[in-house]
């Protein structure tokens, strides 16, 4: 699924250093990975690098990166892209986040909403909506993988397959899975103040939503969908978890028709 | 040498092991009778003091949600034995520092046991197992700094005696501690911590602290060692003395062969009932990422001991120690010469299905008839002949090291 990977740059923040990809010319759009790592040189992206300038950072501790001494949540990381996003000198652009980026787009925006014209959450983690024994999130760090699969995949032959992968990219993966903890482990992929603040969120949102994620269910989506005022979301059918992998065609023309 | 004579307090009585996924974590407890639980945690008490009987020293740890070891809080066991026993140390190891949430309340604890007990405790901290970041809710990513603040918040608990003082550090926060009672021993109990590597050997030799190894084997036990007596003569300028250093492993001693090996057949439950799979077994940030990968794609076990454990390839790797009196002399003295002397012989003596009577039979052979050589070996202890010993043993073949190496490379 590898497309064109565009060009890297390390950018040096007070406490951390982050790569981000830049490819294509347009708009500026602004991508948040999740937490299977970086999307922007997948296909969906070539198709949208077409269209918009992509400039989408690496969080740190994803793609061999370093965690950064002092990181202990994502809070860092939201504070590290506010840094990114005044260095950037970022303006009017379109803010996309997958899954926990898409989480982390969310506390960005009740942040400020200054430098964005739009916001695109791609089956975000980030709230919680159900009682204290409801398992809105499915433990990802305690699921049996073939049952990780079958609930992130609408078809589970599209999960990364370990068996063909090289000894480093299985070690890039196990590395994520780190760096993903380390910004999601407790509350488990959620603020129980966002549903607070997402109220503050006033540039047009969209959420995506795979039909068959069962990681996070549509059903959780169109409870985040109603805690931001004037969103809306497109579901996504024979998709789960990550629709931009499974449907791109449908991904890239909910994006090109709402942004 | 000291003898430890340490059980992990297991329920055995399991449905087949193929009806279940994993025997920790998730295994639902309503396998667990608490009727023959109750029998079995008297047994084991019974087993602890029968063992200080035979003058040997005892030793327990704590687990949790699993049948491996049913003691999910050390303090209690330890409290009951502190009032039960009457001169036999007692060796906690340990208390999963990293997984527990406030580090004051385990000073309390172990005071507590130490001073019930006039003296007798020995503290042990550890970072914890893999499979209990889930039950403790806490990411095993950066455990051994947590470790080692929490440790630090409990010397000085036990060491401060004029009043309260405030500790605010990364992972723990206390304020106004001022524990009581305070320890019986000055200025604390021995400190015991377990190490699986060279370089997690090295702080516990700066701190002088007793490093404990579990079942690393001939493939392992050198870079271990090594690591701690080279970390302790580079802080101290001395060689390390031989009492800083603790080996466990599996004993059981018979007057025939063919008996010993009967019970080390028993014995070897402790690793064959190990099935853990892999989302227990590798939770994020607990393995370096190298390692987490051989896990995950499976070409090393996810329990990280293997469920097909044979008695003669235990035995060979130093990890059980089967046979007659003279035998299991020979066995232990061979691995003591390799691995360069260790002054604490951590006995598992007991697991799965063996008996009370089996028990006691083999720990009364060992009591008797090796232990007292083991005394005299180290009695004669000296660090230089020692080097000459060793060096005269060539490094084993390092083997594969099958999945010891992930348990306890902690």
């Amino acid at each position: 699924m590898a497309g064109n990977a565009g060009n890297i740059t390390r950018i040096e923040l007070p406490g951390a250093a982050v790569d981000v990809v830049r490819k294509g010319s347009g708009r500026k759009l602004f991508i948040l990975h999740g937490g299977g790592g970086p999307v922007a040189a997948m296909p969906f992206a070539d198709r949208l690098a077409e269209s918009f300038e992509i400039i989408a950072p690496v969080h740190p501790g994803f793609a061999g990166s370093a965690i950064p001494e002092s990181f202990d949540d994502l809070q860092d990381l939201v504070f590290l892209y506010l840094d990114l996003m005044d260095t950037l000198d970022l303006d009017d652009a379109i803010m996309m986040g997958f899954s926990f980026g898409g989480w982390t787009a969310a506390e960005l925006a009740v942040i400020s909403t200054a430098r964005l014209s739009k916001l695109i959450l791609v089956d975000p983690v980030g709230i919680k909506v159900g009682g204290r024994e409801d398992r809105d999130i499915a433990d990802v760090f305690a699921t049996p993988p073939d049952e990780l699969a079958r609930l992130m995949w609408h078809d589970p032959a599209n999960a990364p397959n370990p068996a063909h992968m090289t000894d480093a990219e299985q070690e890039t993966v196990q590395s994520n899975r780190v760096a993903l903890s380390l910004y999601t482990w407790q509350p488990y992929m959620h603020n129980p103040k966002l549903p607070g603040r997402l109220h503050r969120i006033d540039v047009p949102t969209l959420l995506i939503w795979g039909e068959s994620d069962g990681l996070v269910t549509p059903d959780y989506g169109r409870a985040f969908c109603a805690m931001i005022p004037g969103a809306r979301m497109a579901v996504i059918p024979e998709a789960g978890h990550a629709p931009q992998m499974e449907q791109p065609d449908a991904f890239v023309g909910h994006v090109m028709s709402f942004a | 040498m000291k003898a430890w004579f340490f059980t992990e307090d297991a329920y055995p009585q399991l449905p087949d092991q193929d009806s279940y996924r994993s025997i920790r974590v998730s295994l639902p407890n309503k396998h667990y009778d608490p009727e023959t639980g109750a029998d079995n945690y008297h047994q084991f008490i019974d087993m602890w003091l029968m063992a200080e009987d035979l003058g040997l020293e005892i030793m327990l740890n704590e687990h949790h949600q699993t049948a491996t070891c049913v003691v999910p809080s050390v303090p209690i066991m330890a409290g009951i034995l502190a009032r039960e026993s009457k001169t036999a140390r007692i060796l906690v190891l340990g208390n999963p520092l990293a997984n527990l949430p406030r580090p004051t309340r385990t000073a309390e604890e172990m005071a507590m046991v130490d001073v019930i007990s006039r003296g007798r405790l020995e503290c042990g901290f550890v970072r914890g197992v893999p499979y209990e970041s889930a039950p403790a809710n806490v990411s095993p990513y950066r455990g051994t700094e947590r470790m080692w603040e929490a440790h630090d918040l409990i010397i000085k608990s036990w060491t401060s005696h004029d009043g309260p003082f405030n500790f605010e550090g990364r992972w723990f926060h206390a304020r106004q501690v001022n524990i009581w009672p305070r320890p019986y021993q000055q200025p604390h109990p021995p400190v015991w911590v377990t190490i699986g590597s060279a370089s997690t050997a090295v702080p516990v030799a700066e701190h002088e602290y007793v490093g404990a190894v579990f079942l690393a084997g001939y493939p392992r036990i050198r870079p271990i060692f090594d690591g701690y007596r080279s970390g302790y003569l580079a802080r101290h300028g001395k060689a390390a003395p031989i009492g800083r250093l603790a080996y466990a492993a599996l004993v059981y001693v018979a007057d025939s062969e063919v008996e010993a090996k009967s019970g080390g057949e028993t014995l070897l439950w402790y690793m064959t009932s190990n099935k853990v799979p892999v989302e227990y077994s590798n939770p994020p940030g607990y393995h370096p990422p190298a390692v987490a990968a051989q896990i995950a794609r499976g070409s090393i076990g996810g329990a990280g001991i293997p469920l097909q454990a044979t008695l003669d390839d235990q035995m060979a790797r130093g990890n059980m120690f089967c046979g007659t009196p003279d035998q299991v002399y020979e066995q232990i003295k061979a691995f003591y010469d390799y691995s360069g002397g260790f002054g604490h012989f951590l006995i598992m003596g007991q697991a799965g299905h063996l008996t009370f009577d089996q028990t006691r039979r083999s720990m009364t052979l060992f009591s008797r008839e090796v232990y007292p050589r083991l005394k005299e070996l180290t009695a004669s202890y000296d660090a230089d002949a020692m080097g000459q010993t060793r060096a005269a043993l060539p490094d084993k073949e390092a083997a594969d090291l099958g999945a010891f190496g992930v348990e306890f490379a902690r």
